[in-house]
């Protein structure tokens, strides 16, 4: 390796943009098609500039407008930004899933992308069959399964299933099996979309542990797409902000997760302390649970995004369980502006064990007296411990305590601190001479 | 873990540009051959997959040649009285069966290449050639264990003292079936780059399948084509007519082919390789930003 060859980077963005096409394709798709196929027919104006964010032809907007980034060899880059802001969208470009509408990109080195694990898998193949079929699929020649084979079995830990058809396997396993295939890719450059969020809290423990020790010891650089903030801030080395298919900000992950949980605290349409989805399929969960609506209220019971710092805080979380659940708990994170995780919070011992249909309502009551006064967000997420995920970390809902704080302190300085719970505080001092 | 995996070799010059391909000709070949290991595995897959769960194992694939052998031998030759030239007709039919199964396999499996993978696609980049090549060598141990059955029947019917006989220039079926394998990957890429976007034409597909058997022949002599007087342009314009007629005549009477054959056998190796090249370049201008819109 040479210098002049380390110091350029290993993916380089130019101004890349993607155009899609919303709704179906039909008979007036075609008709653009053939409009399309002849430069006449065609407006000039219409490729000349992306326009609004809805596309310049109809029926089409822009996934990614403009997006330019260079990554250095090595960096774990972590890419931040709600639902529907273009980051999914870049890594498929990245993995060449599909093309750039314009611009390039370019990457120095072998790439492997786990946009989803399990990939490929044949569910009528066994675990040692898809084990080769999968590690093919992500780009690995047969003799580098086979040195790796018993590693990958091992990090498994399906090794008395391995001639099973997979279709047997619970899910569990199945993620399980499929992650160990993908954690043993070795390309220069690895690409991941939320697949650290499956399975159990100890698998995916495991999970972080292989994604650093990818990094770190052995230098990769890694791409990370998830809403998991705890994750980017402790696994990345520079965080990338997404909003409306543009890079709004780039840098250390603390400066851009706490500028993206203030943006989401602005841009908040709606209500403070309220958010709604309505519990459709298109809502935050997976197929089997729906979120309602998130709702914070004060001691009075109105709906607020500002606490005293005295005051109790509500958390009201609706949903629907959409197909049975066994074992399942729900999850709210709270953390700082700054993204640090404050705390979790559960209803774990109040939930049945069986959960059928229906409409569902978790209420927490965070007392006052124990969250300084400073923006913090809360985000819900589900699991069946110990067995699987049902809903990881989604959105943010954005609020703020303020007044006058249980630190013991008038002074309306900015207190540190993730939380500042009530003490107990006397204070000796010398007897006055009389 | 050794040195050799930490720096793979191919760091240093390695560059991949992703930028909207303007060209029709942009073919990675070398990074086909990157991935034959991907290529081994799916043909294996192929294989493995289609008669899991099934109690007649792989008999399935040649079970469903050889009843439809037994129906249009019954349909064509018992009640229709089409004439064979002598032969067995059952033989006739399972011969002509042969090339026209592997042809009719692999345009059903090929040309429902971006259908049938679109989830893979979508997650995961590879060559998507490597899909349908897969299938189509995957089909050829179809192709083989036909075969099988076809010798068995073969033995039985000469036992008997049918007029059928084989000889040195049988071998010559190879060069054809390989013929056969090529064209149909080229009209399945062909097919299944049309259907990327409208799906209009793989409804169409078995129809055309079915329309293309009845105008080869496969259930009756090719001089019934080239003696009709408004077809005999027929047996020129179908490639697979003149492979699956001399497939027949190699096989069963030791290879005593019609005067024009080599020339129409010409014409079929030459119609293939275009085939080839036209699907291999419309697949890949599809392939592109198929996940786009499937």
């Amino acid at each position: 390796m040479t210098a002049t060859h380390t110091s350029r980077p290993i993916i380089e963005i130019d101004s890349v943009s993607k155009r899609y096409r919303v709704g179906t394709l039909g008979p007036s798709s075609l008709k653009e098609a053939f409009r399309g196929m002849f430069p006449a027919g065609r407006k000039p104006a219409a490729t000349q500039d992306f326009g609004a964010r809805n596309g310049d032809l109809p029926g089409t907007f822009w996934s990614l407008r403009d997006v330019n980034l260079t990554v250095q060899r090595g960096e774990v880059v972590g890419l931040i930004g709600k639902n529907g802001a273009g980051k999914s969208t870049l890594l498929k470009l990245i993995s060449r899933i599909t093309e750039p509408t314009k611009g390039r990109i370019t990457l120095r080195g072998r790439i492997a992308s786990l946009l989803e694990v399990g990939t490929g898998f044949h569910p009528e193949l066994t675990g040692r069959e898809n084990i080769f079929l999968n590690g093919a699929i992500l780009g690995m020649k047969r003799w580098e399964i086979q040195a790796k084979f018993d590693e990958i079995v091992e990090f498994s830990e399906v090794g008395n299933f391995l001639d099973t058809p997979v279709k047997r396997y619970s899910s569990g396993m199945f993620v399980r099996l499929a992650f160990a295939v993908a954690a043993h890719l070795e390309p220069e450059i690895l690409l991941i979309d939320e697949v650290l969020a499956v399975g159990d809290a100890g698998f995916q423990q495991k999970c972080l542990g292989k994604v650093s020790e990818i990094s770190e010891r052995d230098g990769r650089t890694v791409f990370f797409v998830s809403h998991n903030l705890a994750a980017i801030r402790s696994l990345c080395t520079r965080a990338v902000l997404f909003e409306d298919g543009t890079v709004k900000v780039s840098g250390a992950p603390e400066d851009v997760i706490s500028q993206y949980l203030a943006s989401s605290l602005h841009s908040h349409d709606g209500v403070p302390g309220y958010l709604h989805w309505g519990g459709g399929d298109d809502a935050p969960g997976m197929e089997d649970l729906r979120l309602h609506s998130l709702t914070l209220k004060n001691a009075e019971g109105e709906i607020s995004g500002i606490f005293d710092a005295d005051a109790p805080i509500q958390i009201e979380l609706r949903y629907r369980v959409v197909n049975p659940l066994r074992g399942a708990r729900m999850l709210f994170s709270v953390f700082t502006a700054e993204g640090d995780l404050a705390m979790v919070l559960t209803d774990h011992e109040l939930q049945k064990p069986i959960l059928v249909p229906g409409n569902y309502c978790t209420r927490i009551k965070i007392p006052g007296g124990v969250l300084n006064r400073r923006a913090y967000s809360i985000a819900p997420s589900a699991d069946a411990p110990g067995h699987r995920h049902l809903m990881l970390i989604g959105p943010h809902l954005p609020f703020t305590v303020a007044g006058p704080a249980n630190h013991l302190s008038q002074f309306p300085e900015r207190w540190p601190g993730i939380i500042s719970p009530k003490v107990e505080c006397t204070v000796e001092t010398p007897e006055a001479k009389p | 873990m050794s040195e050799a995996l930490k720096q793979p070799e191919t760091t240093g010059n390695y560059e991949i540009i992703i930028a909207p391909s303007k060209g029709w000709l942009r073919i990675n070949w070398r990074e086909m051959w990157e991935y034959r290991d991907l290529l081994a595995i799916l043909v294996r897959r192929d294989f493995l997959a289609k008669y899991k769960q099934t109690v007649l194992g792989p008999i399935w694939f040649v079970l469903q040649p050889l009843l439809t052998a037994v129906v249009m031998s019954i349909a064509f030759h018992k009640i229709g009285g089409m004439e064979t030239g002598g032969l067995p007709s059952l033989l006739f039919n399972l011969c002509a069966l042969l090339p026209w199964s592997y042809f009719s396999q692999n345009i059903t499996t090929g040309a429902a290449t971006f259908t049938a993978n679109s989830h893979l696609f979508g997650k995961v980049y590879f060559p998507r050639l490597v899909v349908p090549a897969a299938a189509a060598i995957s089909n050829l141990f179809a192709l083989g264990l036909q075969l099988i059955v076809f010798l068995a029947f073969y033995a039985a019917y000469a036992l008997h003292g049918s007029p059928i006989h084989m000889g040195f220039s049988s071998l010559l079926v190879i060069p054809l079936f390989i013929i056969t394998g090529i064209f149909s990957l080229g009209v399945s890429l062909l097919i299944a780059a049309s259907t990327a976007k409208y799906r209009d034409l793989a409804h169409l597909t078995p129809v055309l399948l079915q329309l293309w058997m009845f105008a080869s022949p496969v259930f009756y002599p090719m001089k019934k084509i080239t003696d009709h007087p408004t077809f005999t342009w027929l047996a020129w314009a179908n490639p697979m007519a003149p492979i699956v007629e001399a497939t027949r005549d190699l096989l069963l009477i030791g290879g005593k082919v019609s005067p024009e054959m080599p020339a129409m056998l010409g014409v079929s190796a030459l119609a293939s390789i275009l085939a080839l090249i036209l699907g291999v370049v419309a697949f890949n201008r599809a392939e592109r930003t198929v996940v786009d819109s499937v």
